[in-house]
């Protein structure tokens, strides 16, 4: 049998929906994308490394990846206990957090960017407690570490809650009844279970809040070398004319973006090896397109 | 127990009759429950309340007077239609995207899906200036748009166009995986009785996905309608003609104006809150579509 391009299928509309989809997808994302590469090429090797090996450069990474990493750990904990309630438990008003979780989606970033400076700036709600106790919380690194906390909420959340959903409840009862106690069947069945879901939402929020920039202008305070985030930078180079410096800038945003997005698919695909691996039926859509493949064959 | 039945959910259903050993104490599990509130409460109603109470710090007249104001009717304006634009260009693009990839096996297919996801993983600011490299005074269309007089960055259609971008695989997304559920038969039968293509797609595929399209569509347009970043590099900040909503809020928070900035924030907060309202509704309804839908051809097609 010849390898063909496609596979045999009564169904029409093959060459006018991915040629549109091909098309669409060049002209918004994948040939402006390049330009960034082709700009980036104009400047030799020692121009680049110059641009992002600044101090300021670095000191602006060192603040977006810490930040990014803080902001996102605080999600992999409280989004777990949120998860794990939201699922498990029934009580008043669970419906009603189970559909604010997705506010950081729906709400712009310039609104929760001014709400949260609002809130922690020195004579907000909770600033002025943070003040009495000598603690900056907006206009610091700790501000930015709130603002990217917000960002990342729903990720850890919504890529748990599925799982916990669907795991036999089986299991945790053949721990319990062999003697261990609530705490070791969590950590012996549960959590097994749902950390490939767990480390695929704290590496969701760790992109999202690398590249955020919306509500952490607002909180950040912005001065260089301590409160600037790197999308930032590469605006102040844009509003200074430095073409070339904000582009280098963007490329190395961009390769660590491509890097974590194949992380990301990786350990996704790790996490649906884990999901079917525990059941009798195989219900991933790679089975379900697999079982219609054949049909379609015969 | 018949009190707590009512309240009773699918989870706790599934909970009644085990041993004490699966759960948790009745402590353990208060604990979890006051963090959770209070860790949402925190961030989630906090900053939703914060915005409210400062809009209407200085009475509702003040409120309606900072929106009832040239500047930020103009961009009002300008958020409605561009979220016009780019919304309706994405949804053609994710029902063309989601036919081609979750209805036939080629080669490349997953590279495909992975670039479809792209957008979503490039930081807003980045996606904004990739369009500036091209079309602005020194990017590589720059001379050309000059010399034509046409306008792009720092103008609406630099709007658009990366509104689009940060948008654009919110339907795709939602629709690959749903069709792919689906799987084909129900189009199979169709044109096995003889229907068109087209008449395929409206009458069998389109009312099966239409909870999950209409979905992609209340998410996409939550996002174009709020986009900042990518915005904020293409738009050029001039007043009254190429200021979006979010881009306004900065402009009069900047200028201590806070009443204003977030009485004006306030109309993308509501918006917020009726984005997540439409979204519960949509995943109740598509819940219960996908539980009495089992396949029933025979009415789709008639």
């Amino acid at each position: 049998m010849t390898i063909r391009f496609k596979q045999r299928s009564i169904l029409p509309g093959f060459g006018l929906t991915l040629g549109f989809t091909i098309l669409y997808l060049s002209l918004i994302v994948l040939i402006p994308l390049s330009a960034t590469f082709l700009k980036a090429s104009s400047l030799t090797w020692a121009q680049f490394w110059h641009t992002v090996s600044s101090p300021r450069a670095v000191a602006s990474y060192r603040l977006s990846f810490g930040a990014s990493f803080i902001g996102a750990f605080i999600n992999l904990i409280f989004g777990l206990v949120v998860a794990w309630v939201l699922v498990r438990y029934s009580f008043p008003g669970r419906r009603l957090l189970d559909a604010m979780v997705d506010l950081p989606f729906a709400l712009p970033t310039a609104v929760a960017g001014i709400a949260l400076t609002t809130i922690y700036s020195k004579n907000g709600w909770v600033g002025r407690y943070l003040d009495s106790l000598g603690i900056k919380g907006a206009y610091s690194p700790l501000g930015v570490v709130i603002a990217l906390t917000f960002i990342g909420l729903p990720f850890v959340v919504r890529t748990v809650q599925p799982v916990l959903e669907d795991l036999e409840r089986e299991t945790e009862e053949a721990a319990a009844s062999l003697g261990a106690t609530r705490w070791q069947t969590f950590r012996r069945v549960v959590l097994p279970a749902i950390l490939p879901a767990l480390l695929t939402g704290f590496a969701l929020a760790f992109a999202r809040a690398l590249g955020e920039y919306g509500s952490v202008v607002f909180i950040s305070g912005n001065m260089p070398m301590h409160t600037e985030i790197t999308p930032l930078l590469i605006i102040t180079k844009l509003e200074q004319y430095d073409y070339a410096g904000a582009t280098a800038i963007a490329v190395v945003m961009l390769l660590i973006s491509f890097a974590l997005l194949l992380g990301i698919n990786l350990l996704q695909k790790w996490s649906a090896e884990r999901l079917t691996m525990g059941r009798g039926e195989p219900q991933e859509p790679q089975a379900l397109a697999s079982a219609e493949l054949t049909l379609q064959e015969s | 127990m018949a009190g707590a039945t009512t309240l009773m959910t699918r989870s706790a259903k599934r909970q009644v009759g085990k041993t004490r050993a699966t759960t948790e104490s009745k402590f353990v599990r208060g604990m979890l429950i006051g963090v959770t509130v209070l860790f949402l409460g925190l961030f989630l109603f906090m900053p939703l309340a914060v915005v409210f109470a400062t809009a209407l710090q200085k009475g509702i007249a003040t409120y309606f007077a900072s929106l009832n104001e040239h500047d930020a009717l103009a961009a009002i304006r300008l958020t409605l239609i561009t979220a016009a634009i780019a919304v309706p260009l994405n949804l053609i693009f994710g029902v063309a995207a989601a036919w081609a990839v979750a209805k036939f096996e080629f080669i490349g297919k997953s590279l495909l899906i992975t670039l479809i996801d792209l957008p979503f993983s490039v930081s807003p600011v980045v996606s904004g200036l990739i369009y500036v490299l091209i079309f602005g005074l020194q990017g590589l269309l720059g001379p050309w748009l000059a010399r034509h007089d046409i306008k792009i960055i720092f103008a609406v259609p630099g709007i658009v166009l990366a509104t689009t971008f940060v948008t654009f695989p919110f339907v795709a997304r939602e629709l690959i995986p749903l069709i792919q559920a689906q799987g084909s038969e129900e189009e199979e039968a169709a044109l096995t009785l003889g229907a068109g293509g087209w008449q395929t797609f409206f009458r069998v595929t389109l009312p099966n996905i239409k909870w999950g399209l209409l979905y992609g569509v209340i998410l996409c347009n939550a996002r174009a309608m709020g986009e900042f970043g990518a915005v904020s590099v293409v738009s050029g900040h001039i007043r009254g003609l190429t200021n979006t909503i979010p881009l306004h809020v900065e402009i009069l928070y900047n200028e201590y104006q806070f009443v204003a900035a977030f009485a004006v924030a306030s109309l993308l907060a509501l918006l917020a809150l009726l984005t997540l309202v439409l979204k519960t509704a949509v995943e109740w309804r598509s819940h219960q579509q996908l539980a009495e839908n089992e396949p029933n051809w025979s009415t789709a097609i008639a």
